[in-house]
This record gives structure tokens, sequence and C-alpha cells, in this order.
């Protein structure tokens, strides 16, 4: 996972993270993925990251390099060695 | 089953907000830019053999607009020189990577690039501010220093025209803003896509019709170089929260942000509506409603010792100043017109609008990765809100006063 545009001050101010999800009966999805980042990632502030069961409007979020809003958003299953980005909109340009 | 692109049936990568379109990355680079050179043709932003500066933050807008111009302007032969153009406060730490930034875009984008500083623009830098007037107000002065420094800063490079990297999304969330305020006359040139076009020096937004969206994936598969850690000396939470809508309601339909700025366009003010005058601050030659601008009745405050002249309740400030103004005569050339001064202070009442450094309010209270002033103590902010606050433990120099703005400019600025 890569945090960037300012998502990665949520996530211990590192951009790169290697993450290795528990085993689980059904596959993973982005909406599952989400709770869990927030329960054993994210390190402050959680409701700039997450809205509801989504990212919060203006968080951008790429799986293997291509607009999540084309791979299903939420209910993406996440791969072996998939590539997931964060950019946050949020800070000032 | 990866999705199409629209265009050309490669496997696209991104889902434009503006149409909807699915795009491969060859397939949006090119609908991008090709979009925003004709916005700079039909509206003709630029005219061959002109100097553009333009306003380089080292966040990704300007990052992008750098880019975007250099390439325009090679590509279909605009015939314009091209600066960058950054304001450095002066707060120690904090503009550093920020700058580190721009500098690399200079050699990356083999792009001019002036440096100027508070001190050379005010006679202050930031950090000398605060150790005056402490960190609970430092956001005034931050604000309408701010919103001057990029058209002072131009004026003084004699530019002919500045570019500023204003996308979409902030142009819908300031329409929005001005509407809630009830502020028709800056709504009315909020949406304008340029200004100043009567002498004064011009402004430009290419990036009017951009989403920001857009701009951030522009820069993540070009791998531009921009500075995300944004310290906002002043988080404004009235912006945070229009940002906050803007952004709510894009999710719901991307066609909102367009949809906004053509509603801010298509307002007509009645004849018999009274505007706020524009006018001119007699001392600098800014665009101010009042005969002394913020900026130099802020300025003569900290000149004065009274650095809180300018900023929340000054009755007492104020008289002070009658006194000292009294006991010298009027012709010190400090403020001689006490009515002007005082409808100059009437309306500097509204804390902190960061123009173009705005972002939400809350991502940047944590303030410590992104300024030193955070060392020692946290205090309170305009808004109330927890705040970083200077070490106040540095040497403060006070220089003598650089008095460039003392003297008339012709030439108007424009108040954004
Ligand atoms: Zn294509
Ligand atoms: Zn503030
Ligand atoms: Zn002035």
């Amino acid at each position: 996972m890569y945090f960037s545009g300012g998502a990665e001050l949520l996530f211990d101010k590192k951009k790169k993270h290697d993450v290795n999800l528990p085993a689980k009966e059904t596959p993973w999805t982005i909406k599952d993925l989400l709770p869990w980042m927030k329960d054993n990632m994210l390190k402050e502030r959680p409701e700039l990251f997450i809205q509801g069961e989504t990212v919060r409007p203006g968080i951008l979020v790429l799986i293997n390099d291509a607009d999540w809003e084309l791979m299903g958003e939420l209910d993406y299953s996440i791969q072996n060695k998939d590539k997931i980005v964060f950019i946050s909109t949020l800070h000032g340009g | 089953m990866p999705i199409r692109c629209n265009v050309c049936n490669k496997s696209a990568t991104l889902k434009r907000p503006k149409t909807g379109d699915a795009l491969c990355k060859d397939c949006f680079y090119y609908a991008f830019e090709e979009e925003i050179h004709k916005t700079i043709t039909d509206a003709n932003l630029l005219t061959k053999g002109e100097t553009v500066a333009i306003g380089a933050s080292g966040g990704k807008d300007s990052t992008v607009l750098a880019y975007i111009m250099k390439l325009l302007n090679d590509r279909y032969n605009y015939g314009v020189k091209l600066v960058l153009l950054s304001v450095d406060e002066g707060i120690t730490g904090y503009r550093d990577d920020s700058l580190e930034t721009v500098k690399r875009n200079q050699v990356q984008y083999d792009l001019p690039l002036k440096i100027i500083s508070y001190e050379e623009l005010y006679g202050w830098t930031m950090d000398a501010i605060v150790k005056q007037i402490g960190l609970k107000n430092n956001c005034t002065f931050c604000g309408v220093f701010r919103r001057q420094a990029l058209d002072r800063g131009a004026l003084l490079l004699g530019v002919d025209k500045i570019a500023t990297g204003h996308n979409a999304d902030d142009i819908a969330e300031t329409v929005i803003m001005n509407v809630l305020r009830g502020d028709i006359g800056r709504l009315r040139r909020c949406t304008a896509i340029t200004t100043g076009t009567d002498g004064a020096l011009p402004r430009c937004k290419p990036f009017k019709y951009t989403y920001e969206k857009e701009i951030v994936m522009y820069a993540y598969f070009k791998n531009l170089d921009y500075f995300s850690t944004e310290c906002i000396y002043s988080p404004n939470a009235y912006r945070g929260f229009a940002r906050a809508y803007i952004k709510d309601v894009e999710k719901i339909r991307p066609s909102a942000i367009i949809d906004i700025i053509h509603s801010g366009e298509s307002l007509s003010v009645k004849k018999e509506v009274r505007m706020p005058v524009q006018g001119v601050c007699e001392r600098c030659g800014y665009i101010s409603s009042n005969k002394v601008c913020k900026a130099c009745v802020m300025l003569e405050g900290l000149n004065k010792g009274l650095p809180r002249l300018g900023i929340g309740k000054t009755h007492k400030e104020r008289r002070k100043m009658e006194e000292m103004l009294s006991e010298r005569g009027s012709n010190s050339g400090s403020l001689s017109d006490m009515a002007s001064l005082d409808s100059a202070l009437s309306t500097t009442d509204q804390g902190c609008d960061m123009s173009s450094f705005d972002s939400d309010q809350s991502l940047n209270s944590n303030a410590e990765s992104s300024c030193r002033h955070s060392i020692s103590d946290q205090s309170k902010c305009c808004n109330n809100e927890r705040h970083a606050s200077c070490c106040g433990d540095r040497n403060c120099v006070t220089i003598e006063k650089i008095t460039i703005f003392d003297k008339k400019v012709d030439q108007k600025v424009i108040d954004f």
C-alpha cells in the first residue's frame, strides 16, 4: 500500500506499507479492508480517512495503478501482491 | 475483466469525473492537456511576447500548472516567457521542503525561478511577526499578507501576468463560500477566468475547468514531484466545510463542480444593487474597498509597535494610535486619515482566509510535522482551533523596515 498527498500523515507518516492480511474464509474486498486498516494501521483522526463504510470523499484510490472507480470500488476483491494507493487531495496546492 | 478505454480500447486507467469516460493513460493525458489548451485559447489567457509568472508553492496544483504551461507553450508556440514565482514567508523550517520542491521543478522544467521573501515585500518575516504578536492572531496577518504577496512579488519582478493553479474544485468552493457569506462582490469576481484586465496586473486561472482529481491523477501518473504537507499557519474552518461539502456532492454527482461554477457565472446583479466600490489603497496601490488596505494597516501597527492594530477588538489600540498620531502631528507618513483607518479596522475582524493555501482545517491540526513553530507549546488560534504555537525563543531581530511599498505604485493590484 502507498499513501501520498498528505494521506501518509495519518499512517505513521510512512508512504509505503507492506501489508499481510490475515486469512479469511471469504475473499478480502476493499470494503473489508477499510475497517481493518482503521483498526490496524490508521494512527490518528480516522474521520479524515474513513467516512461511513468508504473512504472520505477527496481521497483517491488506485488499484494496481487504475482508478478504483473502474474496478468496482468497495466490491473489488483483493488479490495477492495488489498495489493499492491512497492519495489525499485535501491538502493545499 | 478490465474496463476498456472509450477512445482506443486499451485497458482504462481512470474514470474522468467531468465526463464519466473511462480512459487509458495516454488518452487521458491527451484529453487533459488539450482541454487546458482549449481553455487558454478560448479565453485568450496568453498573448505572444508576455512574461507570465506562475505562482509556485510546490503543491500539486502549481506543480502541474508549471509542467503543463511549459509543455503547451512549447507544443503550441504561445510565445510567452514563463517564470516560477514563489513566496517565502520567512517561517523557519516550514518552507524548506516546499521551496526545495520548487527548486527541483525549476531544474526539471527548465524555468527561471524567483523566490521573493516577506522581508523583501513587507520588511517583516512571519517569524518576526509571530514573535511580535504571538500566535493567537498571526493567522490574520498570514491571510492578509499571503493574499497580496504574489501580486506584490509579480509587480516587483515586472511581469505582465500571473497564472495561478486554482482548479475547478477551488472555484466551486469559493462560489459556495461567497453565497453563504452573501458576498455579492466577490461572488461576481470569483468565477472570472482572468481578473484585473483594466490596467491592473492580470491574473489568470488556466485550471478553471480542471478537476482536482484529474490534476492529482495526472501528477501521479506522470510522477510529478510535489509537496503535500503544506503547513497551514491558520486553519480556516469555514473553507474546510465548504471543501468537504464540494467533495460530498461531487461523489454523488461529479458534474456538480462545473455546475456550481456555471451557476456562479450566470448570476447577474440588478443595476439597482449597490456594489462595493473598488478603490485603491492610498499607501500601496493594492485594490481595497477602504482608503488604506488591510495589509498596510497591519504593517503600520507592526512598525509602530502596535502589532494588534488591525486585528480583533482594537479600540484600545486605536486610541493609542490616535494619541501617537496627534503627538507627532499628522505628517509622519503614517495613516493620515483616521476615518479611513476606522473603516479599514472595521472590516478586519473576520478570521483568516488564506485563499491560495487553504486546506482542510483538521488535516493540518497536526502541525508538528510541518511547522517548527509547534515545538514548544500549543495555543488557540483565531477559530478557537488548536493550533501549532511558536517556539518563541528565537531572537527576534526587528529590522529597519523596507519602504518600497510606502511609495505609491502606479499599477493597481487585484484583491483576489
Ligand atoms: Zn486510450
Ligand atoms: Zn488561525
Ligand atoms: Zn495598502
